[in-house]
């Protein structure tokens, strides 16, 4: 017998039974995103239609490298939670599991091609 | 029991036929639009992984970017973008307890709308004309 009121029991844990940790999460990470966004926008608009050679050059450089790097990071990141509220709204049991393994198994996927690729690009520029 | 009306009374709202509130739309948008991003996204990731992989690879990718079909998924994903980003700045507010009186919500569901196509519209501009 625990002695605490059922409210106190319940305060901060939702209906998941782990916290608010996942709302709290989208909304640190979607604050991010409302920053990174434009800057992102205006980075990709510049990049597309460059030759290969200047691309290379072009995402070699601080700012378009940081700013495509954090979108895609915090993007992703942002997704893994997104996709685990829908995922908890349609999936039950087994199904919920495999589809929440592959959500962040692919979302990680996505985020290590992108640095690699970034990172390749700035070390390829590197030795002017 | 003889008197009581069993054929002529409202149904209750069917999916089918139901129109949906401005509102109701703008949330399922937000939720659509946030899962269709991927597809920018993997684009965008296959063709900066291209261009270190090769000369034919970021070839490949690179007419794909800037074929009709990348037009057509790079232009719908700058509108996704865009949605997502405002439904999302209106869920902070939500969240804050500002906004959640049914016209008031209402208002911002057009505003939303209205303001991503506006928004992918300038950011076309900008893409091909600045």
């Amino acid at each position: 017998m625990r002695y605490i009121t059922p409210r106190k029991a319940a305060q901060g844990l939702g209906s998941a039974h782990s916290g608010t940790q996942d709302h709290w999460f989208l909304t640190v990470t979607s604050c991010a995103l409302v920053l990174l966004t434009p800057a992102f926008l205006l980075v990709i608009g510049r990049a597309i239609g460059l030759p290969h050679l200047d691309l290379v050059a072009y995402f070699g450089r601080p700012y378009p490298a940081l700013i495509t790097a954090l979108f895609i990071v915090v993007g992703m990141m942002h997704f893994i939670k997104g996709t685990r509220i829908m995922i908890d709204d349609y999936f039950q049991h087994t199904a919920r599991k495999v589809a929440i393994i592959v959500s962040v198994v692919f979302s990680w996927a996505v985020i290590a091609a992108a640095v690699f690729a970034l990172a390749r690009m700035t070390l390829a520029t590197v030795a002017i | 029991m003889a008197d009581v009306n069993r054929g002529n009374r409202p149904l209750s709202p069917h999916l089918q036929v139901y129109r949906l509130p401005v509102a109701a739309v703008a949330s399922i948008l937000t939720r659509i639009t946030g899962h269709a991003l991927v597809a920018g996204i993997v684009l965008l990731v296959w063709w900066l992984v291209a261009a270190v992989s090769g000369p034919r690879a970021f070839a490949a990718a690179d007419w794909v970017v800037r074929s009709w079909i990348g037009f057509v998924v790079l232009t719908g994903s700058a509108w996704a973008l865009w949605f997502h980003t405002l439904s999302g700045i209106r869920h902070l507010f939500y969240d804050a307890g500002v906004g959640l009186m049914v016209d008031e919500a209402r208002n911002a569901s057009w505003a939303i709308i209205i303001g991503s196509v506006v928004l992918t519209l300038i950011s076309l501009i900008l893409f091909f004309f600045v």
